[in-house]
């Protein structure tokens, strides 16, 4: 009887455990599944590198480069916010800040970290759209400009908390030696404790990137949503993520245009993959080089 | 007598917290020697030699009274530079703590600091060091290697040798064998007595052979005292205080 029970137990918590892999693969095929009939209608690179994107015109155009474009121009400028913060707070917390300083800032960065999206969007579209309108005489507040700056700012807790592990991993006696070495405590931060955290802190930030890289909400509502290539960071543009959200209610199911945002996701799927890897690879390296195995 | 002494503490208490973790110590190290300072664990012995290079100033709650006096200068004098007195007095830790960089980098590092760039300078260094140090041989063909890959005992003598590359007049050693096997063990053991002849040297050790193999004074240290201090063979033989008889012949440790 006992012996029976354990097996059920075991079975139980084998299928939860397989769970997430279960919808790890129901996810990648629906994705290849419902973007199949695009690809074998359209030229693949024709579709990337297309700069027009009418799906609902008569023929209908699926150029995607302004949509790319948009979402790694914006995601670059959100990494301009939130590298220097993110890191700089990391290094701060760990290796300035007194204890109570510390007992504030953390859970500040956490409730930042937990704020829901849509509350970042509202934001930046309320607050900080009008005031960049104003400040700098420009058409439209809703642009890349803003996209980045709000979407750097949500980032920025991903960076900070994940590049403050990489620092804390950084032996004690790293920084001992060097102290004893007569190092200043500016000497010991940048000369051993960074190069040592380093491909800690890039994974953080790799990882930051992902979230900016996927966020949808806030580019759906302060980027401007125009999709053309912009010709200055204060264009309204309109990423990858945006135009699905935007879209997917509209399109007529087995459609082009539907077979086309499935496509995009699939797009803005390997690119999230290809930056997990990089991660992984990184923070698998930055442990063996600090002898903390695998 | 008097002009020998390098570092002369007096009347040292120190709290961590409310905790007082030494309690009033006053011993002298005598210049070009090698002071020994056994004990059981936790007796204060290592706490003792972080004071004379300052490295106790990280403990958050940490508080010293009493004076050290580094050639008659007060070390905790509100103007000391800590940073030169850390040059002048360099540390071995237990664990070997090698920067994860190339063997050749963990040794420049410490000239690097005070901005030296004369390359060639820097090279001589590092070899005159790691040679002395008794490590160039088994690395000259990798200097260029990462300090890592290199074994527990010869991290240790790169750390020795990381330390001489700063010049410094005294070297602490805490419990610098701890965690090698007895090959390695010996070598150090080695290296400590030829390094004499040119260093002062303060040495933590739980291991009373190894003082008594090393060392020229002995302190002997228990629950923050200091129970007694002398000749390292009048130690050994002749003890005055009971309970240094007792610690050293096992009664208990």
């Amino acid at each position: 009887m006992r012996h029976f029970r354990e097996t059920i137990y075991k079975w139980i918590f084998s299928v939860l455990a397989f769970a997430s892999l279960l919808f790890l693969t129901g996810i990648i095929l629906t994705l290849f599944v419902e973007s199949y009939p695009f690809f074998v209608r359209h030229d693949i690179s024709e579709s990337i590198f297309g700069l027009y994107w009418y799906p609902t015109y008569d023929p209908p155009e699926f150029g995607m480069l302004t949509l790319i474009t948009a979402s790694f121009v914006v995601t670059l400028g959100a990494m301009v916010v939130c590298i220097p913060i993110g890191v700089g707070t990391a290094l701060f917390l760990q290796e300035l800040a007194s204890a109570s300083q510390r007992a504030v800032l953390k859970p500040l960065i956490e409730i930042l970290a937990g704020i829901p999206s849509i509350i970042f969007g509202f934001f930046g579209m309320i607050v900080v759209a009008p005031f960049l309108q104003r400040l700098l005489g420009i058409p439209t507040g809703l642009n890349a400009f803003t996209a980045s700056l709000v979407l750097g700012i949500m980032a920025t807790p991903t960076v900070a908390s994940l590049a403050e592990d990489a620092v804390s991993f950084v032996p004690r006696s790293f920084r001992e030696a060097s102290l004893a070495l007569g190092a200043n405590r500016w000497q010991t931060l940048t000369r051993v404790v960074v190069p040592a955290a380093g491909s800690g802190i890039s994974t953080a930030i790799i990882l930051g990137i992902g979230r900016a890289v996927g966020e949808t909400m806030v580019v759906l509502m302060v980027a401007g949503g125009a999709a053309v290539i912009p010709h200055s960071i204060f264009d309204p543009v309109r990423p990858m993520t945006a135009t699905i959200a935007a879209e997917m209610g509209e399109a007529v199911m087995g459609s082009g245009h539907y077979g086309a945002l499935f496509a995009i996701g699939l797009i803005l799927f390997f690119i999230t993959l290809a930056i997990n890897i990089v991660a992984e690879i990184i923070s698998r390296r930055f442990r063996l080089k600090l002898g903390l195995g695998r | 007598m008097d002009c020998d002494v390098k570092i002369r503490a007096r009347n040292i208490d120190f709290y961590y917290r409310r905790s007082r973790a030494l309690k009033n110590i006053s011993l002298d190290v005598l210049k070009k020697r090698v002071t020994a300072l056994i004990g059981p664990s936790g007796c204060g012995k290592s706490t003792f030699i972080r004071l004379f290079n300052r490295m106790n100033d990280l403990i958050p709650g940490a508080r010293v009274e009493g004076q050290i006096l580094l050639d008659g200068f007060d070390i905790y004098h509100p103007k000391t530079d800590v940073v030169s007195l850390r040059r002048r007095v360099g540390m071995v830790f237990q664990k070997p703590n090698p920067f994860p960089k190339s063997i050749f980098d963990n040794l420049a590092y410490g000239l690097t600091i005070t901005d030296v760039r004369d390359k060639e300078f820097i090279e001589h260094k590092v070899i005159d060091s790691l040679k002395k140090a008794a490590l160039y041989n088994e690395v000259k063909d990798r200097l260029h290697d990462n300090a890592l890959m290199l074994s527990g005992g010869q991290q240790q003598r790169l750390c020795i040798a990381r330390c001489l590359a700063v010049e410094p007049e005294v070297i602490l050693f805490d419990e610098p064998a701890a965690s090698l096997d007895p090959i390695s063990t010996r070598k150090i053991e080695e290296l400590l007595l030829e390094l004499k002849n040119e260093y002062t040297i303060v040495i933590v050790t739980h291991n009373m052979q190894q003082a008594a193999r090393v060392s020229d004074y002995t302190a002997f240290m228990y629950l923050g005292e200091l129970v007694e201090y002398g000749d390292t063979e009048r130690i050994f033989t002749v003890p005055k205080e009971k309970m240094t008889e007792e610690y050293l012949s096992g009664k208990f440790g």
